[in-house]
């Protein structure tokens, strides 16, 4: 990959420009400015923590389901097996291995939230 | 139909202010994706200057399908609402034809902050926040009280009709997110039995309450998802915690106490509600959250929205996903 520079430096690049040109803004482009620059923050965090979140995502899964597999494969499955009702809120580790996963992917969308 | 809604304003503003009143000042307010507000001031000779709001339909309505109400039923609630002491947005003009701006109502503006993010942490409002959790609760049950106006024309729903409508717009997008396949399940499983239902705010949450820094609650803002159901609904609803604005410890708003809103509720005569209630409906509220999170995102992928706002609503999914798995891991 290039590093000089590298593509979150470019997203963040251009997210401080929105930003810059923000107070220049009427209220409502100014909001959508804002959403522009913060959409700029996801793609930055995806790609310097989305490939070990998926990694660590997926690690939980084999575990989850006892078996290997690819994250999208593995995820399907889960959520057959929830819809099913053949797991639920009481099958061992299931509950701590979606908090962990959804929180890995909060830290991606949106770091700062506060969850309940 | 595009309506140029600057254009059209001086013609209204004579309507309600007289042949020689003038527009003064107008400006769209941030936020609302389906609806525009509009803030705007009517001067005439001799008369004090009025600040007034705009509510308009942007997006094509179908009242068969739709959850919202048109903007005549809203104007037919907040007239029900007001009547029982409920506080509303005066009612000013419901909009026709000869108004050229398609489909909308004008109201007083009422002075107060409706930011939730500034509701929750600004110092101008230190002194009345702790009080703000009981008045919700006043208002939810004189809200509660009220015989649902005829012409609104209101729905009927409950828990598991929420629920299974929710989930049957999960599965129309495709998408596969266990938290939510396991919560859409885990609720149906524990859902609270049905009680007599009564009219219902819809949207009853921090974001659309007019805060004033001194008095408190001024006005409940947006009746476009008013309907019929169970009275839990307003109460849960208002304590999602995606709009307690960063301060999860404050479970109503971000301002106040479940123990409050429910002491306020009964204070003002409504039937007691145990909080397992609320909780239920709070989660099936993070739930709904979610889902709509993820048909904002749909409507910009299929092209209905181009909004840069509409695909970084999906990116919300996760945060209610976080509270979900937190309220099941709590036990409902």
């Amino acid at each position: 990959m290039i590093t000089h520079p590298r593509t979150e430096e470019l997203t963040e690049a251009v997210a401080r420009w929105v930003d810059s040109i923000r107070p220049q803004l009427g209220p409502r482009e100014a909001f959508l400015a804002r959403v522009a620059a913060n959409v700029l923050g996801v793609v930055g965090r995806e790609l310097t923590l989305g490939p070990a979140a998926q990694a660590a995502a997926t690690d939980r899964l084999i575990v989850l389901l006892d078996h290997g597999g690819g994250y999208a494969e593995l995820n399907s499955e889960l959520c057959q097996r929830l819809r099913e009702g053949t797991m639920d809120a009481t099958t061992p580790g299931l509950l701590a291995a979606l908090k962990a996963n959804v929180l890995d992917q909060l830290a991606i969308d949106q770091p700062n939230y506060r969850h309940e | 139909m595009s309506v140029d809604v600057l254009t059209a304003l001086p013609a209204l503003a004579r309507r309600l202010g007289g042949a020689d009143a003038v527009l003064a000042g107008a400006e769209r307010l941030s936020g609302g994706a389906s609806m525009e507000t509009w803030s705007f001031s009517v001067e005439a000779p001799g008369a004090p200057r009025r600040d007034l709001i705009l509510r308009r339909r942007s997006a094509p309505f179908d009242p068969e399908t739709s959850r919202s109400t048109s903007l005549a039923a809203e104007a037919a609630l907040i007239a029900a609402v007001s009547a029982r002491g409920a506080p509303a947005p005066p009612l000013v003009h419901v909009c026709d034809e000869a108004d050229g701006l398609g489909e909308c109502h004008v109201t007083q503006k009422v002075a107060g902050e409706t930011l939730g993010r500034r509701i929750v942490s600004d110092p101008r409002f230190d002194a009345v926040r702790p009080k703000l959790a009981r008045q919700c609760g006043e208002v939810l049950a004189q809200i509660h009280a009220t015989p649902p106006p005829p012409e609104a024309n209101l729905k009927t729903s409950d828990f598991l009709a929420e629920l299974a409508r929710y989930e049957e717009t999960y599965r129309s997008t495709g998408a596969e997110r266990p938290v939510l396949e396991l919560s859409f399940k885990h609720l149906k499983k524990h859902a609270p039995p049905p009680v007599e239902p009564v009219l219902l705010h819809g949207d009853f949450r921090n974001g659309n309450l007019m805060i004033h820094p001194e008095t408190g609650v001024a006005a409940v803002l947006d009746w476009e998802l008013s309907h019929i159901g169970d009275p839990a609904e307003d109460l849960g609803w208002i304590c999602v915690n995606s709009w307690r604005f960063g301060r999860p410890d404050r479970p109503v708003g971000g301002f106040g106490d479940y123990a409050e809103l429910l002491a306020g509720y009964e204070a003002a005569g409504g039937a007691p509600i145990p909080l397992s209630r609320v909780r239920a409906w709070q989660a099936l509220g993070s739930l709904k959250w979610g889902v709509m999170c993820l048909m904002m995102y749909m409507s910009w992928a299929t092209g209905t929205e181009v909004s840069v706002e509409r695909p970084m609503i999906g990116r919300r999914v996760s945060e209610t996903e976080a509270d979900l798995v937190h309220i099941l891991e709590a036990g409902l």
